[in-house]
């Protein structure tokens, strides 16, 4: 555990730097000038023009050379400072706080619910097999065919519209976490709920599941003591990567339900050039990465003590 | 002593708490006390200069002067001011009794403070040939200027130059609390979202009845219909035109259409070898069925443009135009055959063996843009020009006229961003060609001494004799080819009474509104 612990630590500098690195360079190999896209955000549409990208261009430095932007970067990272926005002006540590947190709560909610959602409809069709595991196939496959934005306006169609139960947009209270959270875990279920189905289905037709039937247990005990670890390891895994997928690809959702997460903002960020916002999100990202595999590595040990002699 | 049995200090501290919690429910912002607005556009940060048009139109920071809706200057923090003899010194009494949201009284030092900090920062005044700003006395403010300059009042009007109280800057002149003097002050900033304002007690003009307004982004325009719809927000802006007559057919909003001083326009460079001779810019123009763009795309008939500037804004528009006068000049197959164009075998017109291609780019910050260009795109095919459409970033328009590599651009320019048009119109085409967003490569003297002649005109007549002209070089010279002026399509809930639109886009008069007694 310890040796795992301190190869993670040292990946997650590795990730830390390069992540960093990387955003740097694909950011400057962008055509087009940093200033007027910098100028464009800060000032809006009707009030960009040449001077404002002048004066951006002056006031952050933006004709030093990469090499030196680099330097300060690496230096402010080594005494954990992120910097400050482009285009605000504002710490990109309090913009990353608030979209993370409130991506993060998003995404945990959506992840809980896809569970509720997946896991019970993944051991039936496993149980049941067909007709209803075909339909239940379908079913999901068709949902993964829509695109999420499709799956949002529909239960805002009926949630927000029809029924009045929830608001259409807009963050602040439990009530505006519903459909957004609901949207996510329908969308994750449809792809979770086979991965629970296959892991169901592999376990019930293991020879060790088989012979537990057979020497006395009831099919209940044979789940309890011999399925739901086994099942577990592989769907535990796959939720824990989802996780941080989920994190920066629910930009549509963030815009549809005009959430101010982490996909959304970093994707406003890259537009306008915002390179402490991008590094900043995208390092946070990585670290993020990095610490949920190693949470769900510790709890698939935990479930499954056998992967450390691997 | 008695002391209270423990189940009724349970019942006593718990009705406490609930009654604190019931107090703090209620002093806050909830849908019977606040009337939610969304809008498709964000904001990043405090600084008027940058996203002051949010502020100003939330009514928490005022200017000097105001506009009202014939885009005339009116009193505002100023109570009235005078201009001498030689309109180059400008002194403004300031409104007595006139608190910021911090509780400071507003005076001639504060005002300075807040012009002198605009100045060094992005917006018109920045460029105003201004000499000093000084205060004389505790409620008076004198502007000099180098040179006449009619268009100050208009400058100082724009949201860039709010006012605000000395203690809301840092030491870099960064605005680190928005401390302005207008009806609301604000309850919570959470950029690029969420604005919550409160109303303000001690606000010196029409005190406002509604205790909060929230302002909420809403991207999609999909979703800011749906919030009309189902009553989450009571003013909804910018509109889908597709979902218009859908939302007129619901009970619980009406539907508002407003002119605004915004008109769709192609920016052409008219120093490009396909460009630079009138009559092609003119068959470009001719080639564009601005009705069918206007009843088919933007679902507002009624609103295609064959000026630049609105009727409203008279001076500028010129009465005689209608839609058939550019067709005197004769047909766009007329005009470029005239230029050596002929159509080659696939129907594309082809001068010494190169294609009439142009790339058109436009940008997606406002979606009918796209929709609009890709149905010029199709026009213009029907002539034979071959047009490619690009949709990038709105800098992208500045940019490529700086470096010279834009060909056409398809703009939503706002000729009321200073409420006399002759800002824009300066900046636009005063002088070197054209400016960022106006014409480029184009030249015409008599059109920029006649903008700078207007730039010291305060005589009406003389005023309006100077820019009809100009409009009609304009008209005549196509260095820039309009398409459609715009309308603004509002839902505003039935639940709110006093609802009325600033064509200027300044202001969202929240103090003016009410909420419908059941």
């Amino acid at each position: 555990m310890k040796a795992m612990l301190l190869e993670r630590l040292l990946q997650l500098i590795t990730v830390v730097w390069g992540v960093g690195t990387l955003t740097f360079i694909l950011m400057r190999s962008l055509p087009g000038d940093m200033a007027y896209r910098i100028a464009a955000s800060r000032y809006g549409q009707d009030n960009v023009n040449s001077e404002a990208a002048a004066l951006v261009r002056e006031e952050l430095q933006l004709d030093q050379s990469p090499w030196v932007a680099y330097w300060h970067w690496l230096t402010d990272l080594l005494q954990f400072k992120l910097g400050d926005s482009l285009v605000s002006g504002l710490p990109v540590m309090d913009s990353v706080q608030h979209m993370l947190g409130h991506s993060l709560l998003l995404a945990l909610s959506g992840l809980m619910l896809s569970v509720l959602i997946a896991v019970p409809l993944g051991l039936l069709s496993a149980w049941r097999g067909n007709p209803l595991d075909s339909v239940l196939m379908g079913l999901s496959s068709a949902i993964r065919a829509m695109p999420v934005f499709v799956v949002g306006v529909l239960l805002l169609l009926f949630f927000a519209l029809h029924w009045g139960l929830f608001p259409v947009a807009g963050f602040g209270t439990p009530a505006h976490l519903v459909l957004p959270a609901l949207t996510l875990a329908i969308s994750l279920a449809a792809v979770s709920n086979r991965v629970v189905r296959d892991s169901a289905k592999h376990t019930f037709q293991a020879a060790f599941y088989r012979f537990s039937r057979v020497k006395g247990l009831s099919e209940w005990q044979t789940f309890r003591q011999h399925g739901v670890r086994n099942i577990a390891v592989p769907v535990v895994a796959f939720f824990g990567i989802q996780l941080v997928s989920m994190i920066e690809g629910i930009v549509m959702i963030e815009s549809l339900f005009s959430w101010p997460g982490i996909g959304h903002g970093l994707a406003h960020a890259i537009f306008a050039r915002d390179i402490p916002v991008i590094q900043g999100s995208a390092l946070v990202m990585g670290v993020l990465f990095v610490l949920l595999n190693t949470l769900v590595d510790i709890i698939c040990l935990w479930i499954d003590p056998r992967g450390a002699k691997a | 002593m008695k002391v209270m049995p423990f189940y009724k200090r349970i019942l006593f501290c718990s009705s406490i708490l609930f009654g604190l919690l019931a107090v703090t429910a209620c002093s806050g912002p909830t849908s019977s006390n606040t009337v939610s607005i969304s809008a498709a556009f964000e904001f990043t940060s405090l600084d008027p200069s940058k996203n002051g048009y949010i502020f100003s139109r939330m009514q928490v920071v005022e200017t000097l002067l105001d506009v009202n809706e014939k885009g005339l200057l009116i009193p505002a923090l100023a109570k009235d001011w005078q201009v001498s003899e030689d309109a180059r010194t400008w002194t403004f009494d300031l409104r007595d009794d006139v608190y910021f949201h911090d509780g400071t009284l507003m005076n001639a030092e504060a005002v300075v403070n807040s012009l002198l900090i605009a100045q060094t920062k992005h917006g018109a005044l920045r460029n105003a040939p201004i000499n000093s700003i000084s205060a004389a006395g505790d409620s008076s403010v004198v502007i000099s200027l180098s040179r006449p300059y009619t268009l100050l009042g208009a400058v100082l009007a724009n949201y860039a130059n709010g006012i605000l109280s000395p203690a809301a800057y840092g030491n870099d002149e960064e605005v680190l609390a928005l401390s302005g003097t207008g009806p609301y002050k604000v309850f919570q900033f959470a950029p690029p979202h969420k604005l919550v304002v409160e109303k303000f007690d001690d606000y010196w003009g029409k005190k406002a009845s509604i205790p909060f307004a929230s302002y909420l982004t809403g991207h999609r325009a999909e979703s800011r219909v749906l919030q009309a719809k189902s009553g989450q927000a009571d003013i909804v802006f910018g509109l889908d035109p597709a979902s218009l007559p859908s939302l007129q057919r619901m009970d619980i909003l009406t539907v508002s259409s407003n002119s605004i001083p915004r008109t769709i326009v192609l920016k052409l460079n008219s120093g490009h070898r396909f460009l630079n001779d009138v009559r092609a810019r003119q068959a470009l123009s001719l080639a564009i069925d601005r009705k069918g763009i206007a009843k088919g795309v933007l679902r507002i008939p009624g609103s295609e443009a064959e000026q630049i500037l609105p009727a409203s804004m008279s001076n500028w528009h010129l009465d005689n135009v209608t839609s058939e006068t550019e067709s005197e000049v004769g047909t766009p197959e007329s005009l470029l055959s005239s230029l050596g164009w002929n159509k080659n075998a696939n129907g594309m017109l082809e001068r010494e063996g190169e294609l009439f291609e142009l790339t058109l780019i436009t940008y997606a910050d406002r979606p009918e843009l796209t929709a609009v260009a890709t149905a010029i795109q199709a026009q213009w095919q029907a002539i034979g020009v071959t047009t490619k459409v690009e949709i990038t970033n709105s800098s992208a328009i500045a940019m490529g006229h700086q470096d010279g590599s834009l060909e056409v651009a398809l703009i939503a320019r706002n000729y009321g961003f200073i409420a006399d048009p002759l800002g824009v119109m300066l900046s636009d085409f005063g002088s070197n060609g054209g400016g960022d967003w106006g014409a480029m490569n184009w030249n015409n003297s008599a059109l920029s001494a006649d903008l700078m002649t207007l730039e010291q005109t305060s005589d009406p007549v003389s005023y309006k004799e100077i820019a009809q002209r100009s409009a009609q070089i304009l008209f005549n010279q196509r260095p820039m080819i309009p398409v459609s002026s715009y309308v603004q399509q509002t839902s505003v809930n039935n639940r709110i009474k006093g609802f009325r639109y600033d064509p200027f886009e300044r202001s969202f008069y929240l103090n003016e509104m009410e909420f419908v007694k059941p």
